[in-house]
């Protein structure tokens, strides 16, 4: 049996569709089974209402008199793009305030628009024969603009790996915060309920097809940047209408030492119209894995510790290595829900009909990490390879020596085998010396945590190391812990002017 | 009830706390201290009917103390029920209830401040 789009559209008119949200699902399959459902149920509601950095809005102000085409444009101080002519732009949710920081930015102007609030456009220009005004100053509502449509490049992703933190220091992401030592968990997603995890292969979500953004009724472009299906993580392009949208669905948030973000809530009907859909919208949330991911490994490719399943995330607590740890969410269910259900009610009004898509997007795409041209300095680069060491048996007066002579304030100490065991700096030597008797050897006084960097390892990744431990000096050593080289403060001076390109 | 105990750098090396104790006879729970160089911060839990005997006792030792009246703040219109501050808790004050709605049981709070920050939404903030 199949189901035409055109006769579940007729239902919807005629008031009598059967339509339950994606958590109701599951529920009916499995005690009617696959054939009846597919008879009963014509719509199933898929809801998400999470972070979705990659939003932001087109913006028309219409003309003022004298006429300006603004080339640089902010609204409450968060610059918006100037290069679409004249007087429109595009506000990204991400970009901060040029005078609050983090505390406020594009996703704040959109919420602050859609809650009636008055936003202060200014604008520069140099000036044309057509449009000689040089800047403008002004306060507009959202109802003076005459258009305000959200387009956002990549929403709505299938899932989201969820983040812990193995290191000893609080980490600040865009996972929120991260307790150090595996302290919590931390995910987003709305897994029973998210749109792309009811229809994995794309089969009924594509160009055109109408969504619920925000409270307004809204529609999928096509593919979303960033969009990998293939391996589970697909995204979406969607666009809606700002002026139709309700706060209840559309948040400014901070991410303290990460950023601003936009918490969009987005929603999708999906017509049941044969049994791979009814299969496909029967997921669960056992049935979607994610990868927990150690954020405390600054690279791109960060090692996962194990799958987890949304059920066992959303419970509150996930085992690992055999210890519990408590997560947390950064998505909403319960708005989720409330997206789910908004959308089933306009469905049984007949407020929204259904449509299949104009285009369909690969289900089998695969993102692509950067093509980069030029390699970033390295700390092989700048290091210095002209290391004074001392053996942790070494008397405390020799350490002083090695200082003095080696011009240095920073000696990494040895064992036998030549791997670095400690570090002593002019502070700890002043320090033995100003205490006499209390310590005689080096490694009675040696910092035994050393934190040290390699040489392949980029200068950002060791720099920030440098900040965030508040020390001006890294060992670098390989893989057997011999110390090859010194990284210092100094050292980093050689990044300017292009001195590191030999 | 809490009571939040400020001192500077000179009494801080004095007992105060076992002080309180001592004379007042009261038990006191010690949920969080900070005490450095300079100042000490501790917040202390005590039987309600007795904090106004060890703050009158404290005070009078040099400590600078306030009665916390309550928890962290929650601003219920900016909350949009994510849970980012569930595990980030020391004192399990969040939780969520059967429709994922944030609970906050903030008579188990220490005003240690972590949920402030990690909230996204400016819902938590510290009592002033």
């Amino acid at each position: 049996m199949r189901k035409s789009i055109s006769e579940i559209n007729q239902r919807i008119r005629d008031g009598n569709a059967r339509v339950v949200t994606a958590e109701e699902m599951p529920g009916i399959v499995a005690e009617l089974g696959e054939d009846a459902a597919l008879k009963e149920v014509d719509v199933v509601t898929t809801g998400t209402f999470g972070a979705m950095c990659s939003s932001g809005a087109f913006l028309n102000f219409g003309h003022a008199e004298p006429p300006i085409r603004m080339e640089r444009i902010w609204l409450n101080d968060v610059e918006a793009y100037g290069g679409l002519a004249a007087v429109d732009t595009y506000i990204g949710a991400t970009q901060q305030s040029e005078t609050r920081g983090e505390e406020y930015g594009g996703a704040h102007v959109l919420e602050d628009l859609v809650a009636g609030k008055a936003v202060e456009l200014r604008a520069s220009s140099r000036g044309t024969d057509c449009y000689p005004r040089r800047t403008i100053a002004t306060e507009l509502l959202l109802e003076h603009l005459n258009q305000a449509v959200m387009c956002n490049p990549r929403n709505a992703y299938q899932r989201y790996n969820a983040a812990i933190n193995t290191t000893d220091r609080t980490l600040h992401t865009y996972m929120g915060m991260l307790l150090p030592n595996s302290g919590n968990i931390s995910f987003s997603g709305a897994g029973i309920l998210n749109p792309i995890s009811n229809d994995p292969k794309l089969r009924l979500i594509g160009s055109g097809v109408p969504i619920f953004l925000c409270g307004a009724p809204g529609m999928v472009i096509g593919e979303g940047t960033q969009h990998s299906s293939a391996g589970g993580f697909g995204t979406l392009m969607v666009t809606g209408d700002l002026k139709q949208m309700s706060q209840d669905y559309l948040r400014a948030a901070t991410m303290t030492g990460y950023g601003v973000t936009l918490y969009v809530g987005l929603g999708i009907p999906l017509p049941v119209i044969d049994k791979e859909v009814v299969r496909a919208t029967a997921v669960r949330d056992e049935d979607i894995n994610v990868d927990l991911i150690d954020y405390g490994i600054p690279s791109r490719n960060r090692p996962a510790l194990r799958k987890v399943t949304y059920a066992e995330l959303r419970s509150g607590m996930v085992t690992v290595n055999g210890e519990e740890i408590r997560t947390s969410s950064l998505s909403s269910f319960n708005r989720a829900r409330k997206v789910a259900e908004a959308l089933k009610d306009w469905v049984v009004a007949g407020k929204m009909e259904l449509s299949l898509p104009t285009r369909k997007i690969n289900p089998k795409h695969q993102v692509h990490p950067m093509h980069e041209t030029v390699r970033g300095p390295r700390v092989a680069d700048i290091m210095d390879k002209n290391i004074v060491t001392i053996g942790e048996r070494e008397e405390i007066r020799t350490a002083a020596l090695k200082l003095l002579k080696g011009s240095t304030n920073h000696l990494p100490v040895v064992n036998e085998n030549s791997e670095l065991v400690g570090i002593v700096t002019t502070f700890d030597i002043s320090k033995a010396v100003a205490n006499p008797g209390k310590a005689e050897l080096v490694r009675d006084i040696m910092k035994k945590k050393v934190i040290v960097t390699t040489p392949e390892e980029p200068v950002d990744i060791a720099v920030r190391k440098l900040e965030q431990n508040n020390i001006s000096a890294l060992p670098v050593v390989d893989p057997e812990r011999h110390v090859v080289a010194m990284l210092t403060a100094i050292d980093l001076g050689k990044l300017f002017g292009g001195r590191w390109l030999k | 009830m809490k009571l939040l105990v400020t001192f500077s750098k000179g009494k801080g090396r004095k007992p105060i706390i076992a002080q309180a104790v001592r004379d007042t006879g009261v038990l006191i729970a010690v949920e969080r201290a900070v005490i450095d160089s300079s100042a000490g911060e501790a917040l202390i839990e005590v039987p309600d009917d007795q904090c106004r005997l060890v703050r009158d006792k404290m005070s009078s030792l040099g400590a600078n103390v306030r009665i916390l009246d309550h928890g962290i703040l929650f601003n219920e219109s900016e909350c949009v029920d994510c849970g980012a501050c569930i595990s980030i808790c020391p004192r399990d004050v969040f939780s969520f209830d059967a429709t994922f709605r944030l609970i906050v049981a903030d008579e188990r709070c220490i005003l240690c401040g972590k949920c402030v920050e990690a909230c996204p939404h400016d819902a938590l903030t510290m009592p002033a």
